[in-house]
């Protein structure tokens, strides 16, 4: 599972962003820290409104107003040539020109993504033709119909119209587009939603293999857990504007550190082994305008102590320390002694 | 996008928040600077029109011996060649022109809204039938017609230009509603008051006019000036009674005294910077009602003062990057304080 260096692509460093510009602002993103390995798949898990998207269109400097970054830094390092920047300094024609060049969306919702009055082949030669001016219509023509075929789709359908495509193929066009200038990082916001799991599947399995083939690294937001686990390299779980939970996938499944994830681990039914009762996660997500003063998932965990109450915790180390030194947990039970953290999050996995 | 969501127990401190927020949402209106100056601009012409006849300090068509008198402390915008005093005038003049111009403005939007919407709802034969009648009403020329209707109907008053003028003038708002409501005829919100069982008069009434109100009032808006203008263009012209006062009346006397000539300022300025200050109220105003009906655009007005405080250019595209500024912040409420010191640098 690990096709990834550990080149950092992208380093998201202590980001946050408030909606809205006043001393009423909701804080959607509160010093936020994720490293995006080339090649890696990384996802971003978590319930609705807890900042997933908000995280993904931040580091991209594409979050409308009133979305406003009050700090940090996203730092690109291209793999392919020396440049490595700053996204959050950079000026306009710098951003526009890394935009699809270094760093592709798929919007979520990307069905809808795709201009209703022009035909397929001319919105994919467009992409192209905004980024590299000098090439000649054949060879983006040529491109084009690559990229088609890429995605399973037959090159003949470039003269079609949205409207005379499915679903899933207006999906699998907006992930050709996406990889139509070979972009470094693509970033899906929710991209099979929409679709039935067959198409689902499909997709994410064509898309796997593109991965395997181009050697692009994915951010995957989504909040279905389970298919994050198969597909992801590493899971990043979020919670009310913050990520409470760093770890390879596999890792995450068998042994989450933190209570939040044990609850979404348990809000799903396990295909196989024996049948288990659903814990589902009391409650429901904080108000982002009044967050409680500790702990913001303290309300809801059944696990909360006195210092949860009054302390905010950060992103560190896990109890087990240096054993898994990758892992990475925002919980004050992981920093207690080892006899009192409660077994479900100590669970050891080899 | 991401909206908060109501917690299990709201905090005191949070309900508080909330009703200053929701407290300043129904001045929102007069947030607006521009729109207040608007509003109190057409409440100084409106008293104008409503006691205008009572507080002027001559009869406006009594003539007196002292003719083309400049500013005095005895008529404060001095006199006509025929020694009539244009305070007077201008005031008794104000209601005529108002009436005109609001009745015509009103009519014209009732109409246009009534055709337009019906036709874009509806669609099929009534949109064709009510759309060739706009489209004739479109290139009908308003001004020479009126001239030719009231060239017939000498004892033409008010009421009769307001309605020719109201006639003439819809077809434009209407061609602009009816296309607003195509495009809203067929979002997932009607067509599931659709599937409510909602009847038709009820989504064309709840579900899709309050989404026109912007394009209503602004259409509107843009009416009672043509409307305005068009009264006193026909005063002016010599078309209408020129015994009615009104603003075009005393620009009609001005020109052919020819008051330019004889250098009379005070005869025509204040009647042109009268027009030019109604203008500018509605068209005040109408900055503030887009932001007003549409509710999206609500926190607008409110945070371009933020925004120009912390010198920020919001853009779609390119979000804002609030720098330096973060260290004089308070910390906000429920963040925890070591939110603002960097997070110890790991390796993952």
């Amino acid at each position: 599972m690990t096709l990834h260096s550990n080149q950092p692509v992208l380093e998201i460093r202590n980001l946050s962003v408030d909606y809205g510009y006043d001393d009423n602002a909701v804080h959607a993103l509160r010093g936020v820290d994720l490293t995006l390995h080339a090649g890696e798949v990384l996802g971003l898990a978590g319930e609705s409104g807890c900042g997933k998207s908000t995280l993904a269109y931040a580091a991209t400097r594409l979050l409308p107003p009133p979305g406003l970054i009050t700090g940090g830094e996203v730092i690109f390092t291209s793999t392919r040539d020396d440049r490595r920047f700053d996204l959050l300094t950079a000026d306009d024609r710098r951003l526009r020109a890394t935009r699809w060049e270094d760093t592709a969306i798929v919007f979520q919702g990307a069905m809808n993504s795709l201009n209703p009055v022009y035909r397929i082949g001319r919105q994919l030669t467009d992409a192209i033709a905004a980024h590299r001016p000098q090439q000649s219509a054949a060879d983006r023509s040529a491109r084009a119909h690559e990229l088609l075929e890429l995605v399973g789709i037959p090159a003949n359908r470039m003269r079609s119209y949205p409207h005379q495509l499915s679903g899933g193929m207006r999906q699998r066009v907006m992930i050709a587009m996406a990889l139509a200038l070979e972009p470094q990082i693509v970033i899906m916001d929710e991209p099979t939603t929409a679709l039935d799991v067959v198409v689902q599947r499909q997709i994410i399995q064509q898309l796997m293999r593109l991965r395997t083939e181009l050697g692009f690294a994915v951010v995957f937001i989504t909040h279905d857990v389970s298919l994050l686990i198969e597909l992801a390299d590493r899971i990043a779980v979020m919670y009310a504007g913050q990520i409470i939970e760093d770890a390879t996938a596999v890792e995450m499944y068998r042994a989450p550190r933190h209570p939040y994830t044990d609850g979404l681990l348990h809000s799903f039914p396990p295909l196989h082994g024996p049948r288990q009762e659903l814990g589902g996660i009391p409650g429901s997500p904080p108000d982002l305008v009044a967050l409680p003063a500790g702990c913001s998932f303290a309300p809801r965990c059944r696990f909360a102590f006195d210092r949860c109450e009054t302390d905010h915790p950060v992103l560190t180390k896990t109890a087990l320390g240096d054993e898994e030194s990758h892992r990475r947990v925002a919980c004050f039970q992981h920093d207690r002694d080892a006899e009192s953290i409660p077994d479900s999050l100590m669970v050891r996995h080899s | 996008m991401v909206t908060a969501v109501e917690p299990p127990a709201v905090t005191p401190g949070a309900t508080t928040a909330r009703r200053s927020r929701r407290g300043s949402t129904n001045l929102l209106f007069l947030r607006n600077r521009k729109t207040v100056v608007g509003l109190i601009l057409l409440t100084f012409f409106m008293v104008l029109a409503l006691i205008g006849d009572v507080i002027a300090p001559y009869d406006p068509s009594a003539t007196s011996p002292i003719g083309l008198q400049p500013p005095s402390t005895d008529h404060l915008l001095g006199t006509t060649s025929l020694g009539q005093d244009i305070l007077s005038q201008i005031l008794v003049g104000t209601r005529g022109v108002l009436v005109v111009a609001f009745l015509a403005g009103a009519l014209a939007t009732v109409l246009s809204v009534l055709v337009g919407i019906t036709a874009g709802y509806l669609g099929g034969t009534s949109d064709e039938v009510l759309s060739l009648v706009s489209n004739i009403f479109l290139v009908i020329p308003a001004l020479p017609l009126i001239i030719i209707v009231t060239g017939l109907l000498p004892s033409a008053g008010g009421l009769t230009i307001a309605l020719i003028i109201a006639l003439t003038g819809w077809a434009w708002g209407s061609r602009v509603l009816r296309a607003q409501t195509l495009s809203l005829r067929n979002r997932d919100f009607v067509e599931a008051a659709r599937a409510n069982g909602e009847s038709t008069w009820r989504i064309i009434i709840f579900e899709i006019l309050p989404n026109l109100t912007a394009v209503i009032a602004s259409g509107f808006i843009g009416t009672v000036i043509f409307a305005m203008l068009s009264e006193i263009t026909l005063a002016f012209i010599g078309v209408t009674s020129i015994s009615d006062w009104n603003w075009g009346t005393i620009l009609f006397w001005a020109q052919s005294n020819q008051a330019l000539a004889m250098g009379a300022w005070w005869w025509f300025v204040p009647a042109g910077l009268c027009i030019a200050g109604v203008g500018t109220a509605l068209t005040l105003i109408n900055f503030g009602i887009d932001e007003f009906v549409n509710p999206r655009l609500r926190s607008t007005g409110q945070n371009a003062k933020v925004l120009r405080a912390k010198k920020i250019r919001a853009r779609v595209g390119f979000t804002p990057v609030l720098r330096d500024t973060t260290a004089d912040r308070k910390p906000p409420r429920g963040a925890p304080p070591s939110r603002r010191t960097p997070l110890p640098k790991e390796q993952p």
